[in-house]
């Protein structure tokens, strides 16, 4: 990384104008008669496949990938500042802002933190309702990745169809609490809101309509000649090299990794259920696909579960109005859609958080961007931004 | 003067061989007028069509069903302003849009619509049409290179890669199917593009059916080869919007933009139109031989009619399940009066149908016929005009280097093999005479 900044970028920026000519130097012998160079493009922050204001400078020999460098902050709202000056149940909204496409599950992350540092359990029926809608976010985050990753490597279609589907689940947030996308559901302590009437069947309704959904992205996608050889030995990484940079989620497990924090650390009441985590054998993109498609259906099974098994009772732990915690600090880690999200909180015991940081999985999944993608070509880039599934809310924060 | 017209109408000779210059000159203006008409319709239909694969609409605010989406959208674009990038070579920028563009045009000199119903019958026809119209790479490439500008020079160079890899699968295909019009009962080999489809004729059978499967291999390899040569999807390697954000056209806006659009889309007919005339008889209507005699000729004579009168039917079908909100009275209008102009063709239509039945040899049997002819070629490429956007629908994109692997390591060997064993199984006979004559002596 070091080694692109200092010495590739000021060198080798390739100027093919007519004035260039002059350069040439045609007379003497030493040199070649056609000089060629590294080449070095900025992709983003306005570029279609980088997810948002994403800036990726890549060094290129011809078409191959020499080197990439992560230009990341376009997005930068000082959110753990912001918690600094804001109350703990202030704070809350906040957490939806950064991964915009799996705010359920940042907000699960964060009122569970506070809830570990607060010593509160939330009641059972909360944390049936907590799962049922993570899991659906999981869905819909799984879901956008897969639209825009197949739009990135060319087939247009699937984008479409995944939205089509999306669209149910962020019905079901919109009739829950009011929101789509930036849903603030949970609340330290518990739900606010209790579920509307007929939600379990509309739940219900859904898993039955997403099920053949999921096949018929498959079917477009899985057995593709196309997709296939784009897909597959690309963005390769190894285990060790995974766990060496924190990979995690559903690219660390695509690497052989069984881990999930679902299953490692069991939070919310994941230990009830019985699901699978999937794991790939060869780290490339197609396994992530694989990974992700699987999972998706484990979701389904996770909430088929949940729906039936949901016990009546209070919704909202006992959780004093004004949140001052004692002093100490907590780290509380989840398995968002995109791996390890985790909330580490410091308490000077006052109403504010002495401070507040985010592991976000994003984040921490782009640094292996540029194992990814060295040597390999300019169209594997886009397909390997695409698999890590970044968000760039989260990635700046 | 309707003496002079005659000559023309009833002569059997193309404008070109005939040498008469003004004639060619009308016939080039039609052929220009429609090839612009039919790309903007297909601007239209693939928008349309991809939309309907992907659950959407597509246009519908510019005209009933967004009829007049690509007016608007040509007003739009010859009227923005015209980018030259300081850093680029001026004189290539400019002259960049127009190589595509005439080359892509270029072609149609020798696509035959009919047997008469040509520029010129050029008697290397196929070969100057594979020639003019690999020119239109050099306008991807020279574009590229003069923007001065990274992703544009990417985007050509992929261009010239593909361009490399495909031309001579390409070439190999087309080889085998003109190997086909000497391997015939007393027919001779040609590479005039008339000579051809007639060659089909003579032999009664489609190259696509000749020697079967060798002509549908043949085929398949052009048919793969040609998305390639038009940088469609998924072979849009050189203009990939998700990679290089719009490859060799990303410096281009406006006028000069729209200006590679016509060629891309000109060129999409003109390979598909290379394809008809190979490999599925040209302008022939199906089973000219089996189902010949004036009954049959009247009945496939009607189809054009038909067809027209099909497409009136689906305006007449939409006016009446258009809401009856006020918003809609004008596109109900609209849509009810190009319904009524469908159904008017559809009626001339048939009528120069009958009459043409009636009497063979006045005008209208004249126009009968051309009529036929050029119903039946465009709606075998239109079939391939169809293709291209269910491609673009359904498939992902190729990586460059892969698309490379596939021209040289697949194609390559299928063609190759598919012209050594047309040419043996076209001298089967003579092969086994020379054996039976060795075993003997």
């Amino acid at each position: 990384m070091n080694e692109l900044k200092d010495n590739a970028l000021p060198n080798a920026v390739v100027s093919s104008s007519a004035n260039s000519a002059a350069h040439l130097d045609l007379d003497t012998p030493d040199k070649p008669y056609l000089a060629s160079n590294e080449l070095i493009i900025n992709m983003g922050p306005q570029h279609p496949a980088t997810h948002g204001v994403l800036r990726v400078i890549l060094k290129l020999d011809g078409e191959k990938v020499l080197g990439t460098e992560c230009v990341i902050g376009y997005l930068h709202r000082g959110v753990e500042k912001i918690a600094e000056n804001r109350t703990y149940t202030m704070f809350n909204p906040y957490v939806d802002r950064m991964d915009y496409v799996a705010a359920v599950s940042n907000g699960l992350g964060y009122c569970q933190a506070v809830e570990k540092l607060l010593n509160v359990e939330a009641p059972p029926r909360a944390n049936y309702i907590r799962v049922i809608l993570t899991e659906l976010n999981r869905i819909a985050s799984h879901q956008l990745w897969l639209g825009t990753h197949a739009l990135d490597i060319g087939a247009m279609t699937p984008l479409f169809y995944t939205f089509r589907d999306r669209e149910e689940i962020l019905k079901i947030f919109e009739k829950y609490c009011g929101a789509r996308l930036t849903t603030h559901a949970f609340r330290i302590g518990g739900c606010q809101y209790e579920t509307y009437a007929g939600f379990e069947k509309e739940v219900k309704n859904f898993l039955a309509f997403v099920a053949p959904k999921i096949d018929e992205y498959e079917e477009l996608l899985t057995t593709n000649r196309i997709w296939l050889e784009r897909t597959k030995n690309v963005g390769t990484i190894s285990a060790e090299d995974a766990i060496a940079l924190g990979v995690t989620g559903p690219v660390l497990r695509a690497s052989g990794v069984k881990w999930d924090i679902r299953k490692a650390q069991p939070y919310a009441n994941y230990a009830d259920f019985d699901f699978e985590v999937p794991t790939g054998k060869n780290g490339d993109t197609y396994d992530r696909y694989l990974v992700r498609m699987v999972e998706m259906r484990q979701s389904l099974r996770i909430i088929e579960q949940a729906v039936n098994g949901i016990p009546e009772g209070p919704i909202m732990a006992k959780v004093p109005k004004v949140i001052k915690p004692a002093v100490g600090e907590i780290y509380h880690s989840i398995e968002s859609p995109k791996g390890e999200l985790g909330y580490f909180i410091v308490s000077d015991g006052s109403t504010q958080p002495y401070r507040l940081r985010v592991r976000p999985p994003s984040f921490v999944n782009l640094q292996a961007l540029d194992v990814m993608v060295r040597g390999q070509l300019v169209a594997d880039v886009v397909a390997v931004i695409g698999t890590i599934d970044i968000v760039l809310g989260e990635v700046d924060r | 003067m309707i003496q002079y017209l005659m000559s023309y109408l009833g002569s059997p000779l193309t404008p070109g061989q005939a040498g008469n210059q003004l004639w060619a000159l009308i016939y080039v203006m039609i052929i220009f007028t429609g090839v612009s008409v039919a790309v903007m319709a297909m601007n239209w239909l693939e928008r349309k069509a991809l939309a309907h694969f992907q659950i959407r609409l597509g246009p519908m605010r510019v005209g009933p069903h967004g009829l007049l989406q690509p007016i608007a959208d040509a007003i739009k674009l010859a009227l923005k302003e015209d980018i030259i990038p300081t850093e680029a070579d001026q004189f290539v920028f400019w002259i960049a849009p127009l190589i595509g563009l005439i080359a892509s045009f270029t072609v149609y000199i020798v696509i035959p619509f009919g047997p008469s119903q040509a520029v010129s019958d050029m008697n290397i026809g196929i070969l100057f049409m594979l020639g003019v119209s690999s020119l239109g790479a050099l306008g991807i490439v020279v574009a590229g290179w003069a923007s001065n500008s990274h992703y544009p020079l990417i985007g050509a160079l992929r261009s010239s890669a593909q361009m490399v890899s495909y031309e001579v699968a390409m070439g190999l295909a087309v080889v085998s199917a003109i190997m086909m019009t000497s391997l015939g009962s007393a027919s001779t080999g040609t590479l005039s593009m008339i000579q051809i489809v007639e060659s089909q004729q003579q032999q009664g059978v489609w190259f696509l059916f000749k020697f079967f499967p060798l002509g549908l291999i043949a085929f398949v390899v052009f048919a793969i080869a040609m998305v390639a040569e038009t940088n469609r999807a998924p072979f849009d390697m050189a203009e990939a919007e998700s990679e290089l954000t719009a490859g060799f056209h990303t410096e281009y806006s406006g006028l000069r933009w729209s200006l590679f659009m016509l060629a891309e889309y000109a060129a999409m007919i003109a390979v598909s139109s290379i394809a008809v005339t190979l490999w599925l008889g040209g302008w022939m209507r199906p089973f000219p031989n089996l189902l010949s005699g004036p009954t049959w000729e009247f009945i496939f004579s009607l189809f054009p009619g038909l067809t027209f009168a099909a497409l009136a039917l689906f305006a007449f079908i939409g006016t009446v399940r258009m809401p009856s909100h006020s918003f809609f009275k004008i596109q109900k209008i609209g849509l009810g009066a190009f319904g009524l102009v469908l159904a008017f063709i559809a009626l001339v239509l048939f009528l120069i149908a009958i009459a043409g039945h009636n009497s063979d040899t006045s005008i209208a049997a004249r126009f009968r016929e051309g009529i036929d002819y050029v119903y039946w070629f465009v709606l075998k490429v239109s079939i391939f005009m169809y293709l291209f956007i269910w491609y673009r629908a359904t498939w992902p994109r190729y990586r460059f280097d892969q698309l490379m692997r596939i021209g040289w390591k697949v194609m390559l060997p299928i063609s190759l093999g598919v012209l050594i064993l047309t040419a043996i199984v076209g001298i089967r006979q003579e092969i086994w005479q020379a054996i039976q004559t060795l075993l003997k002596g």
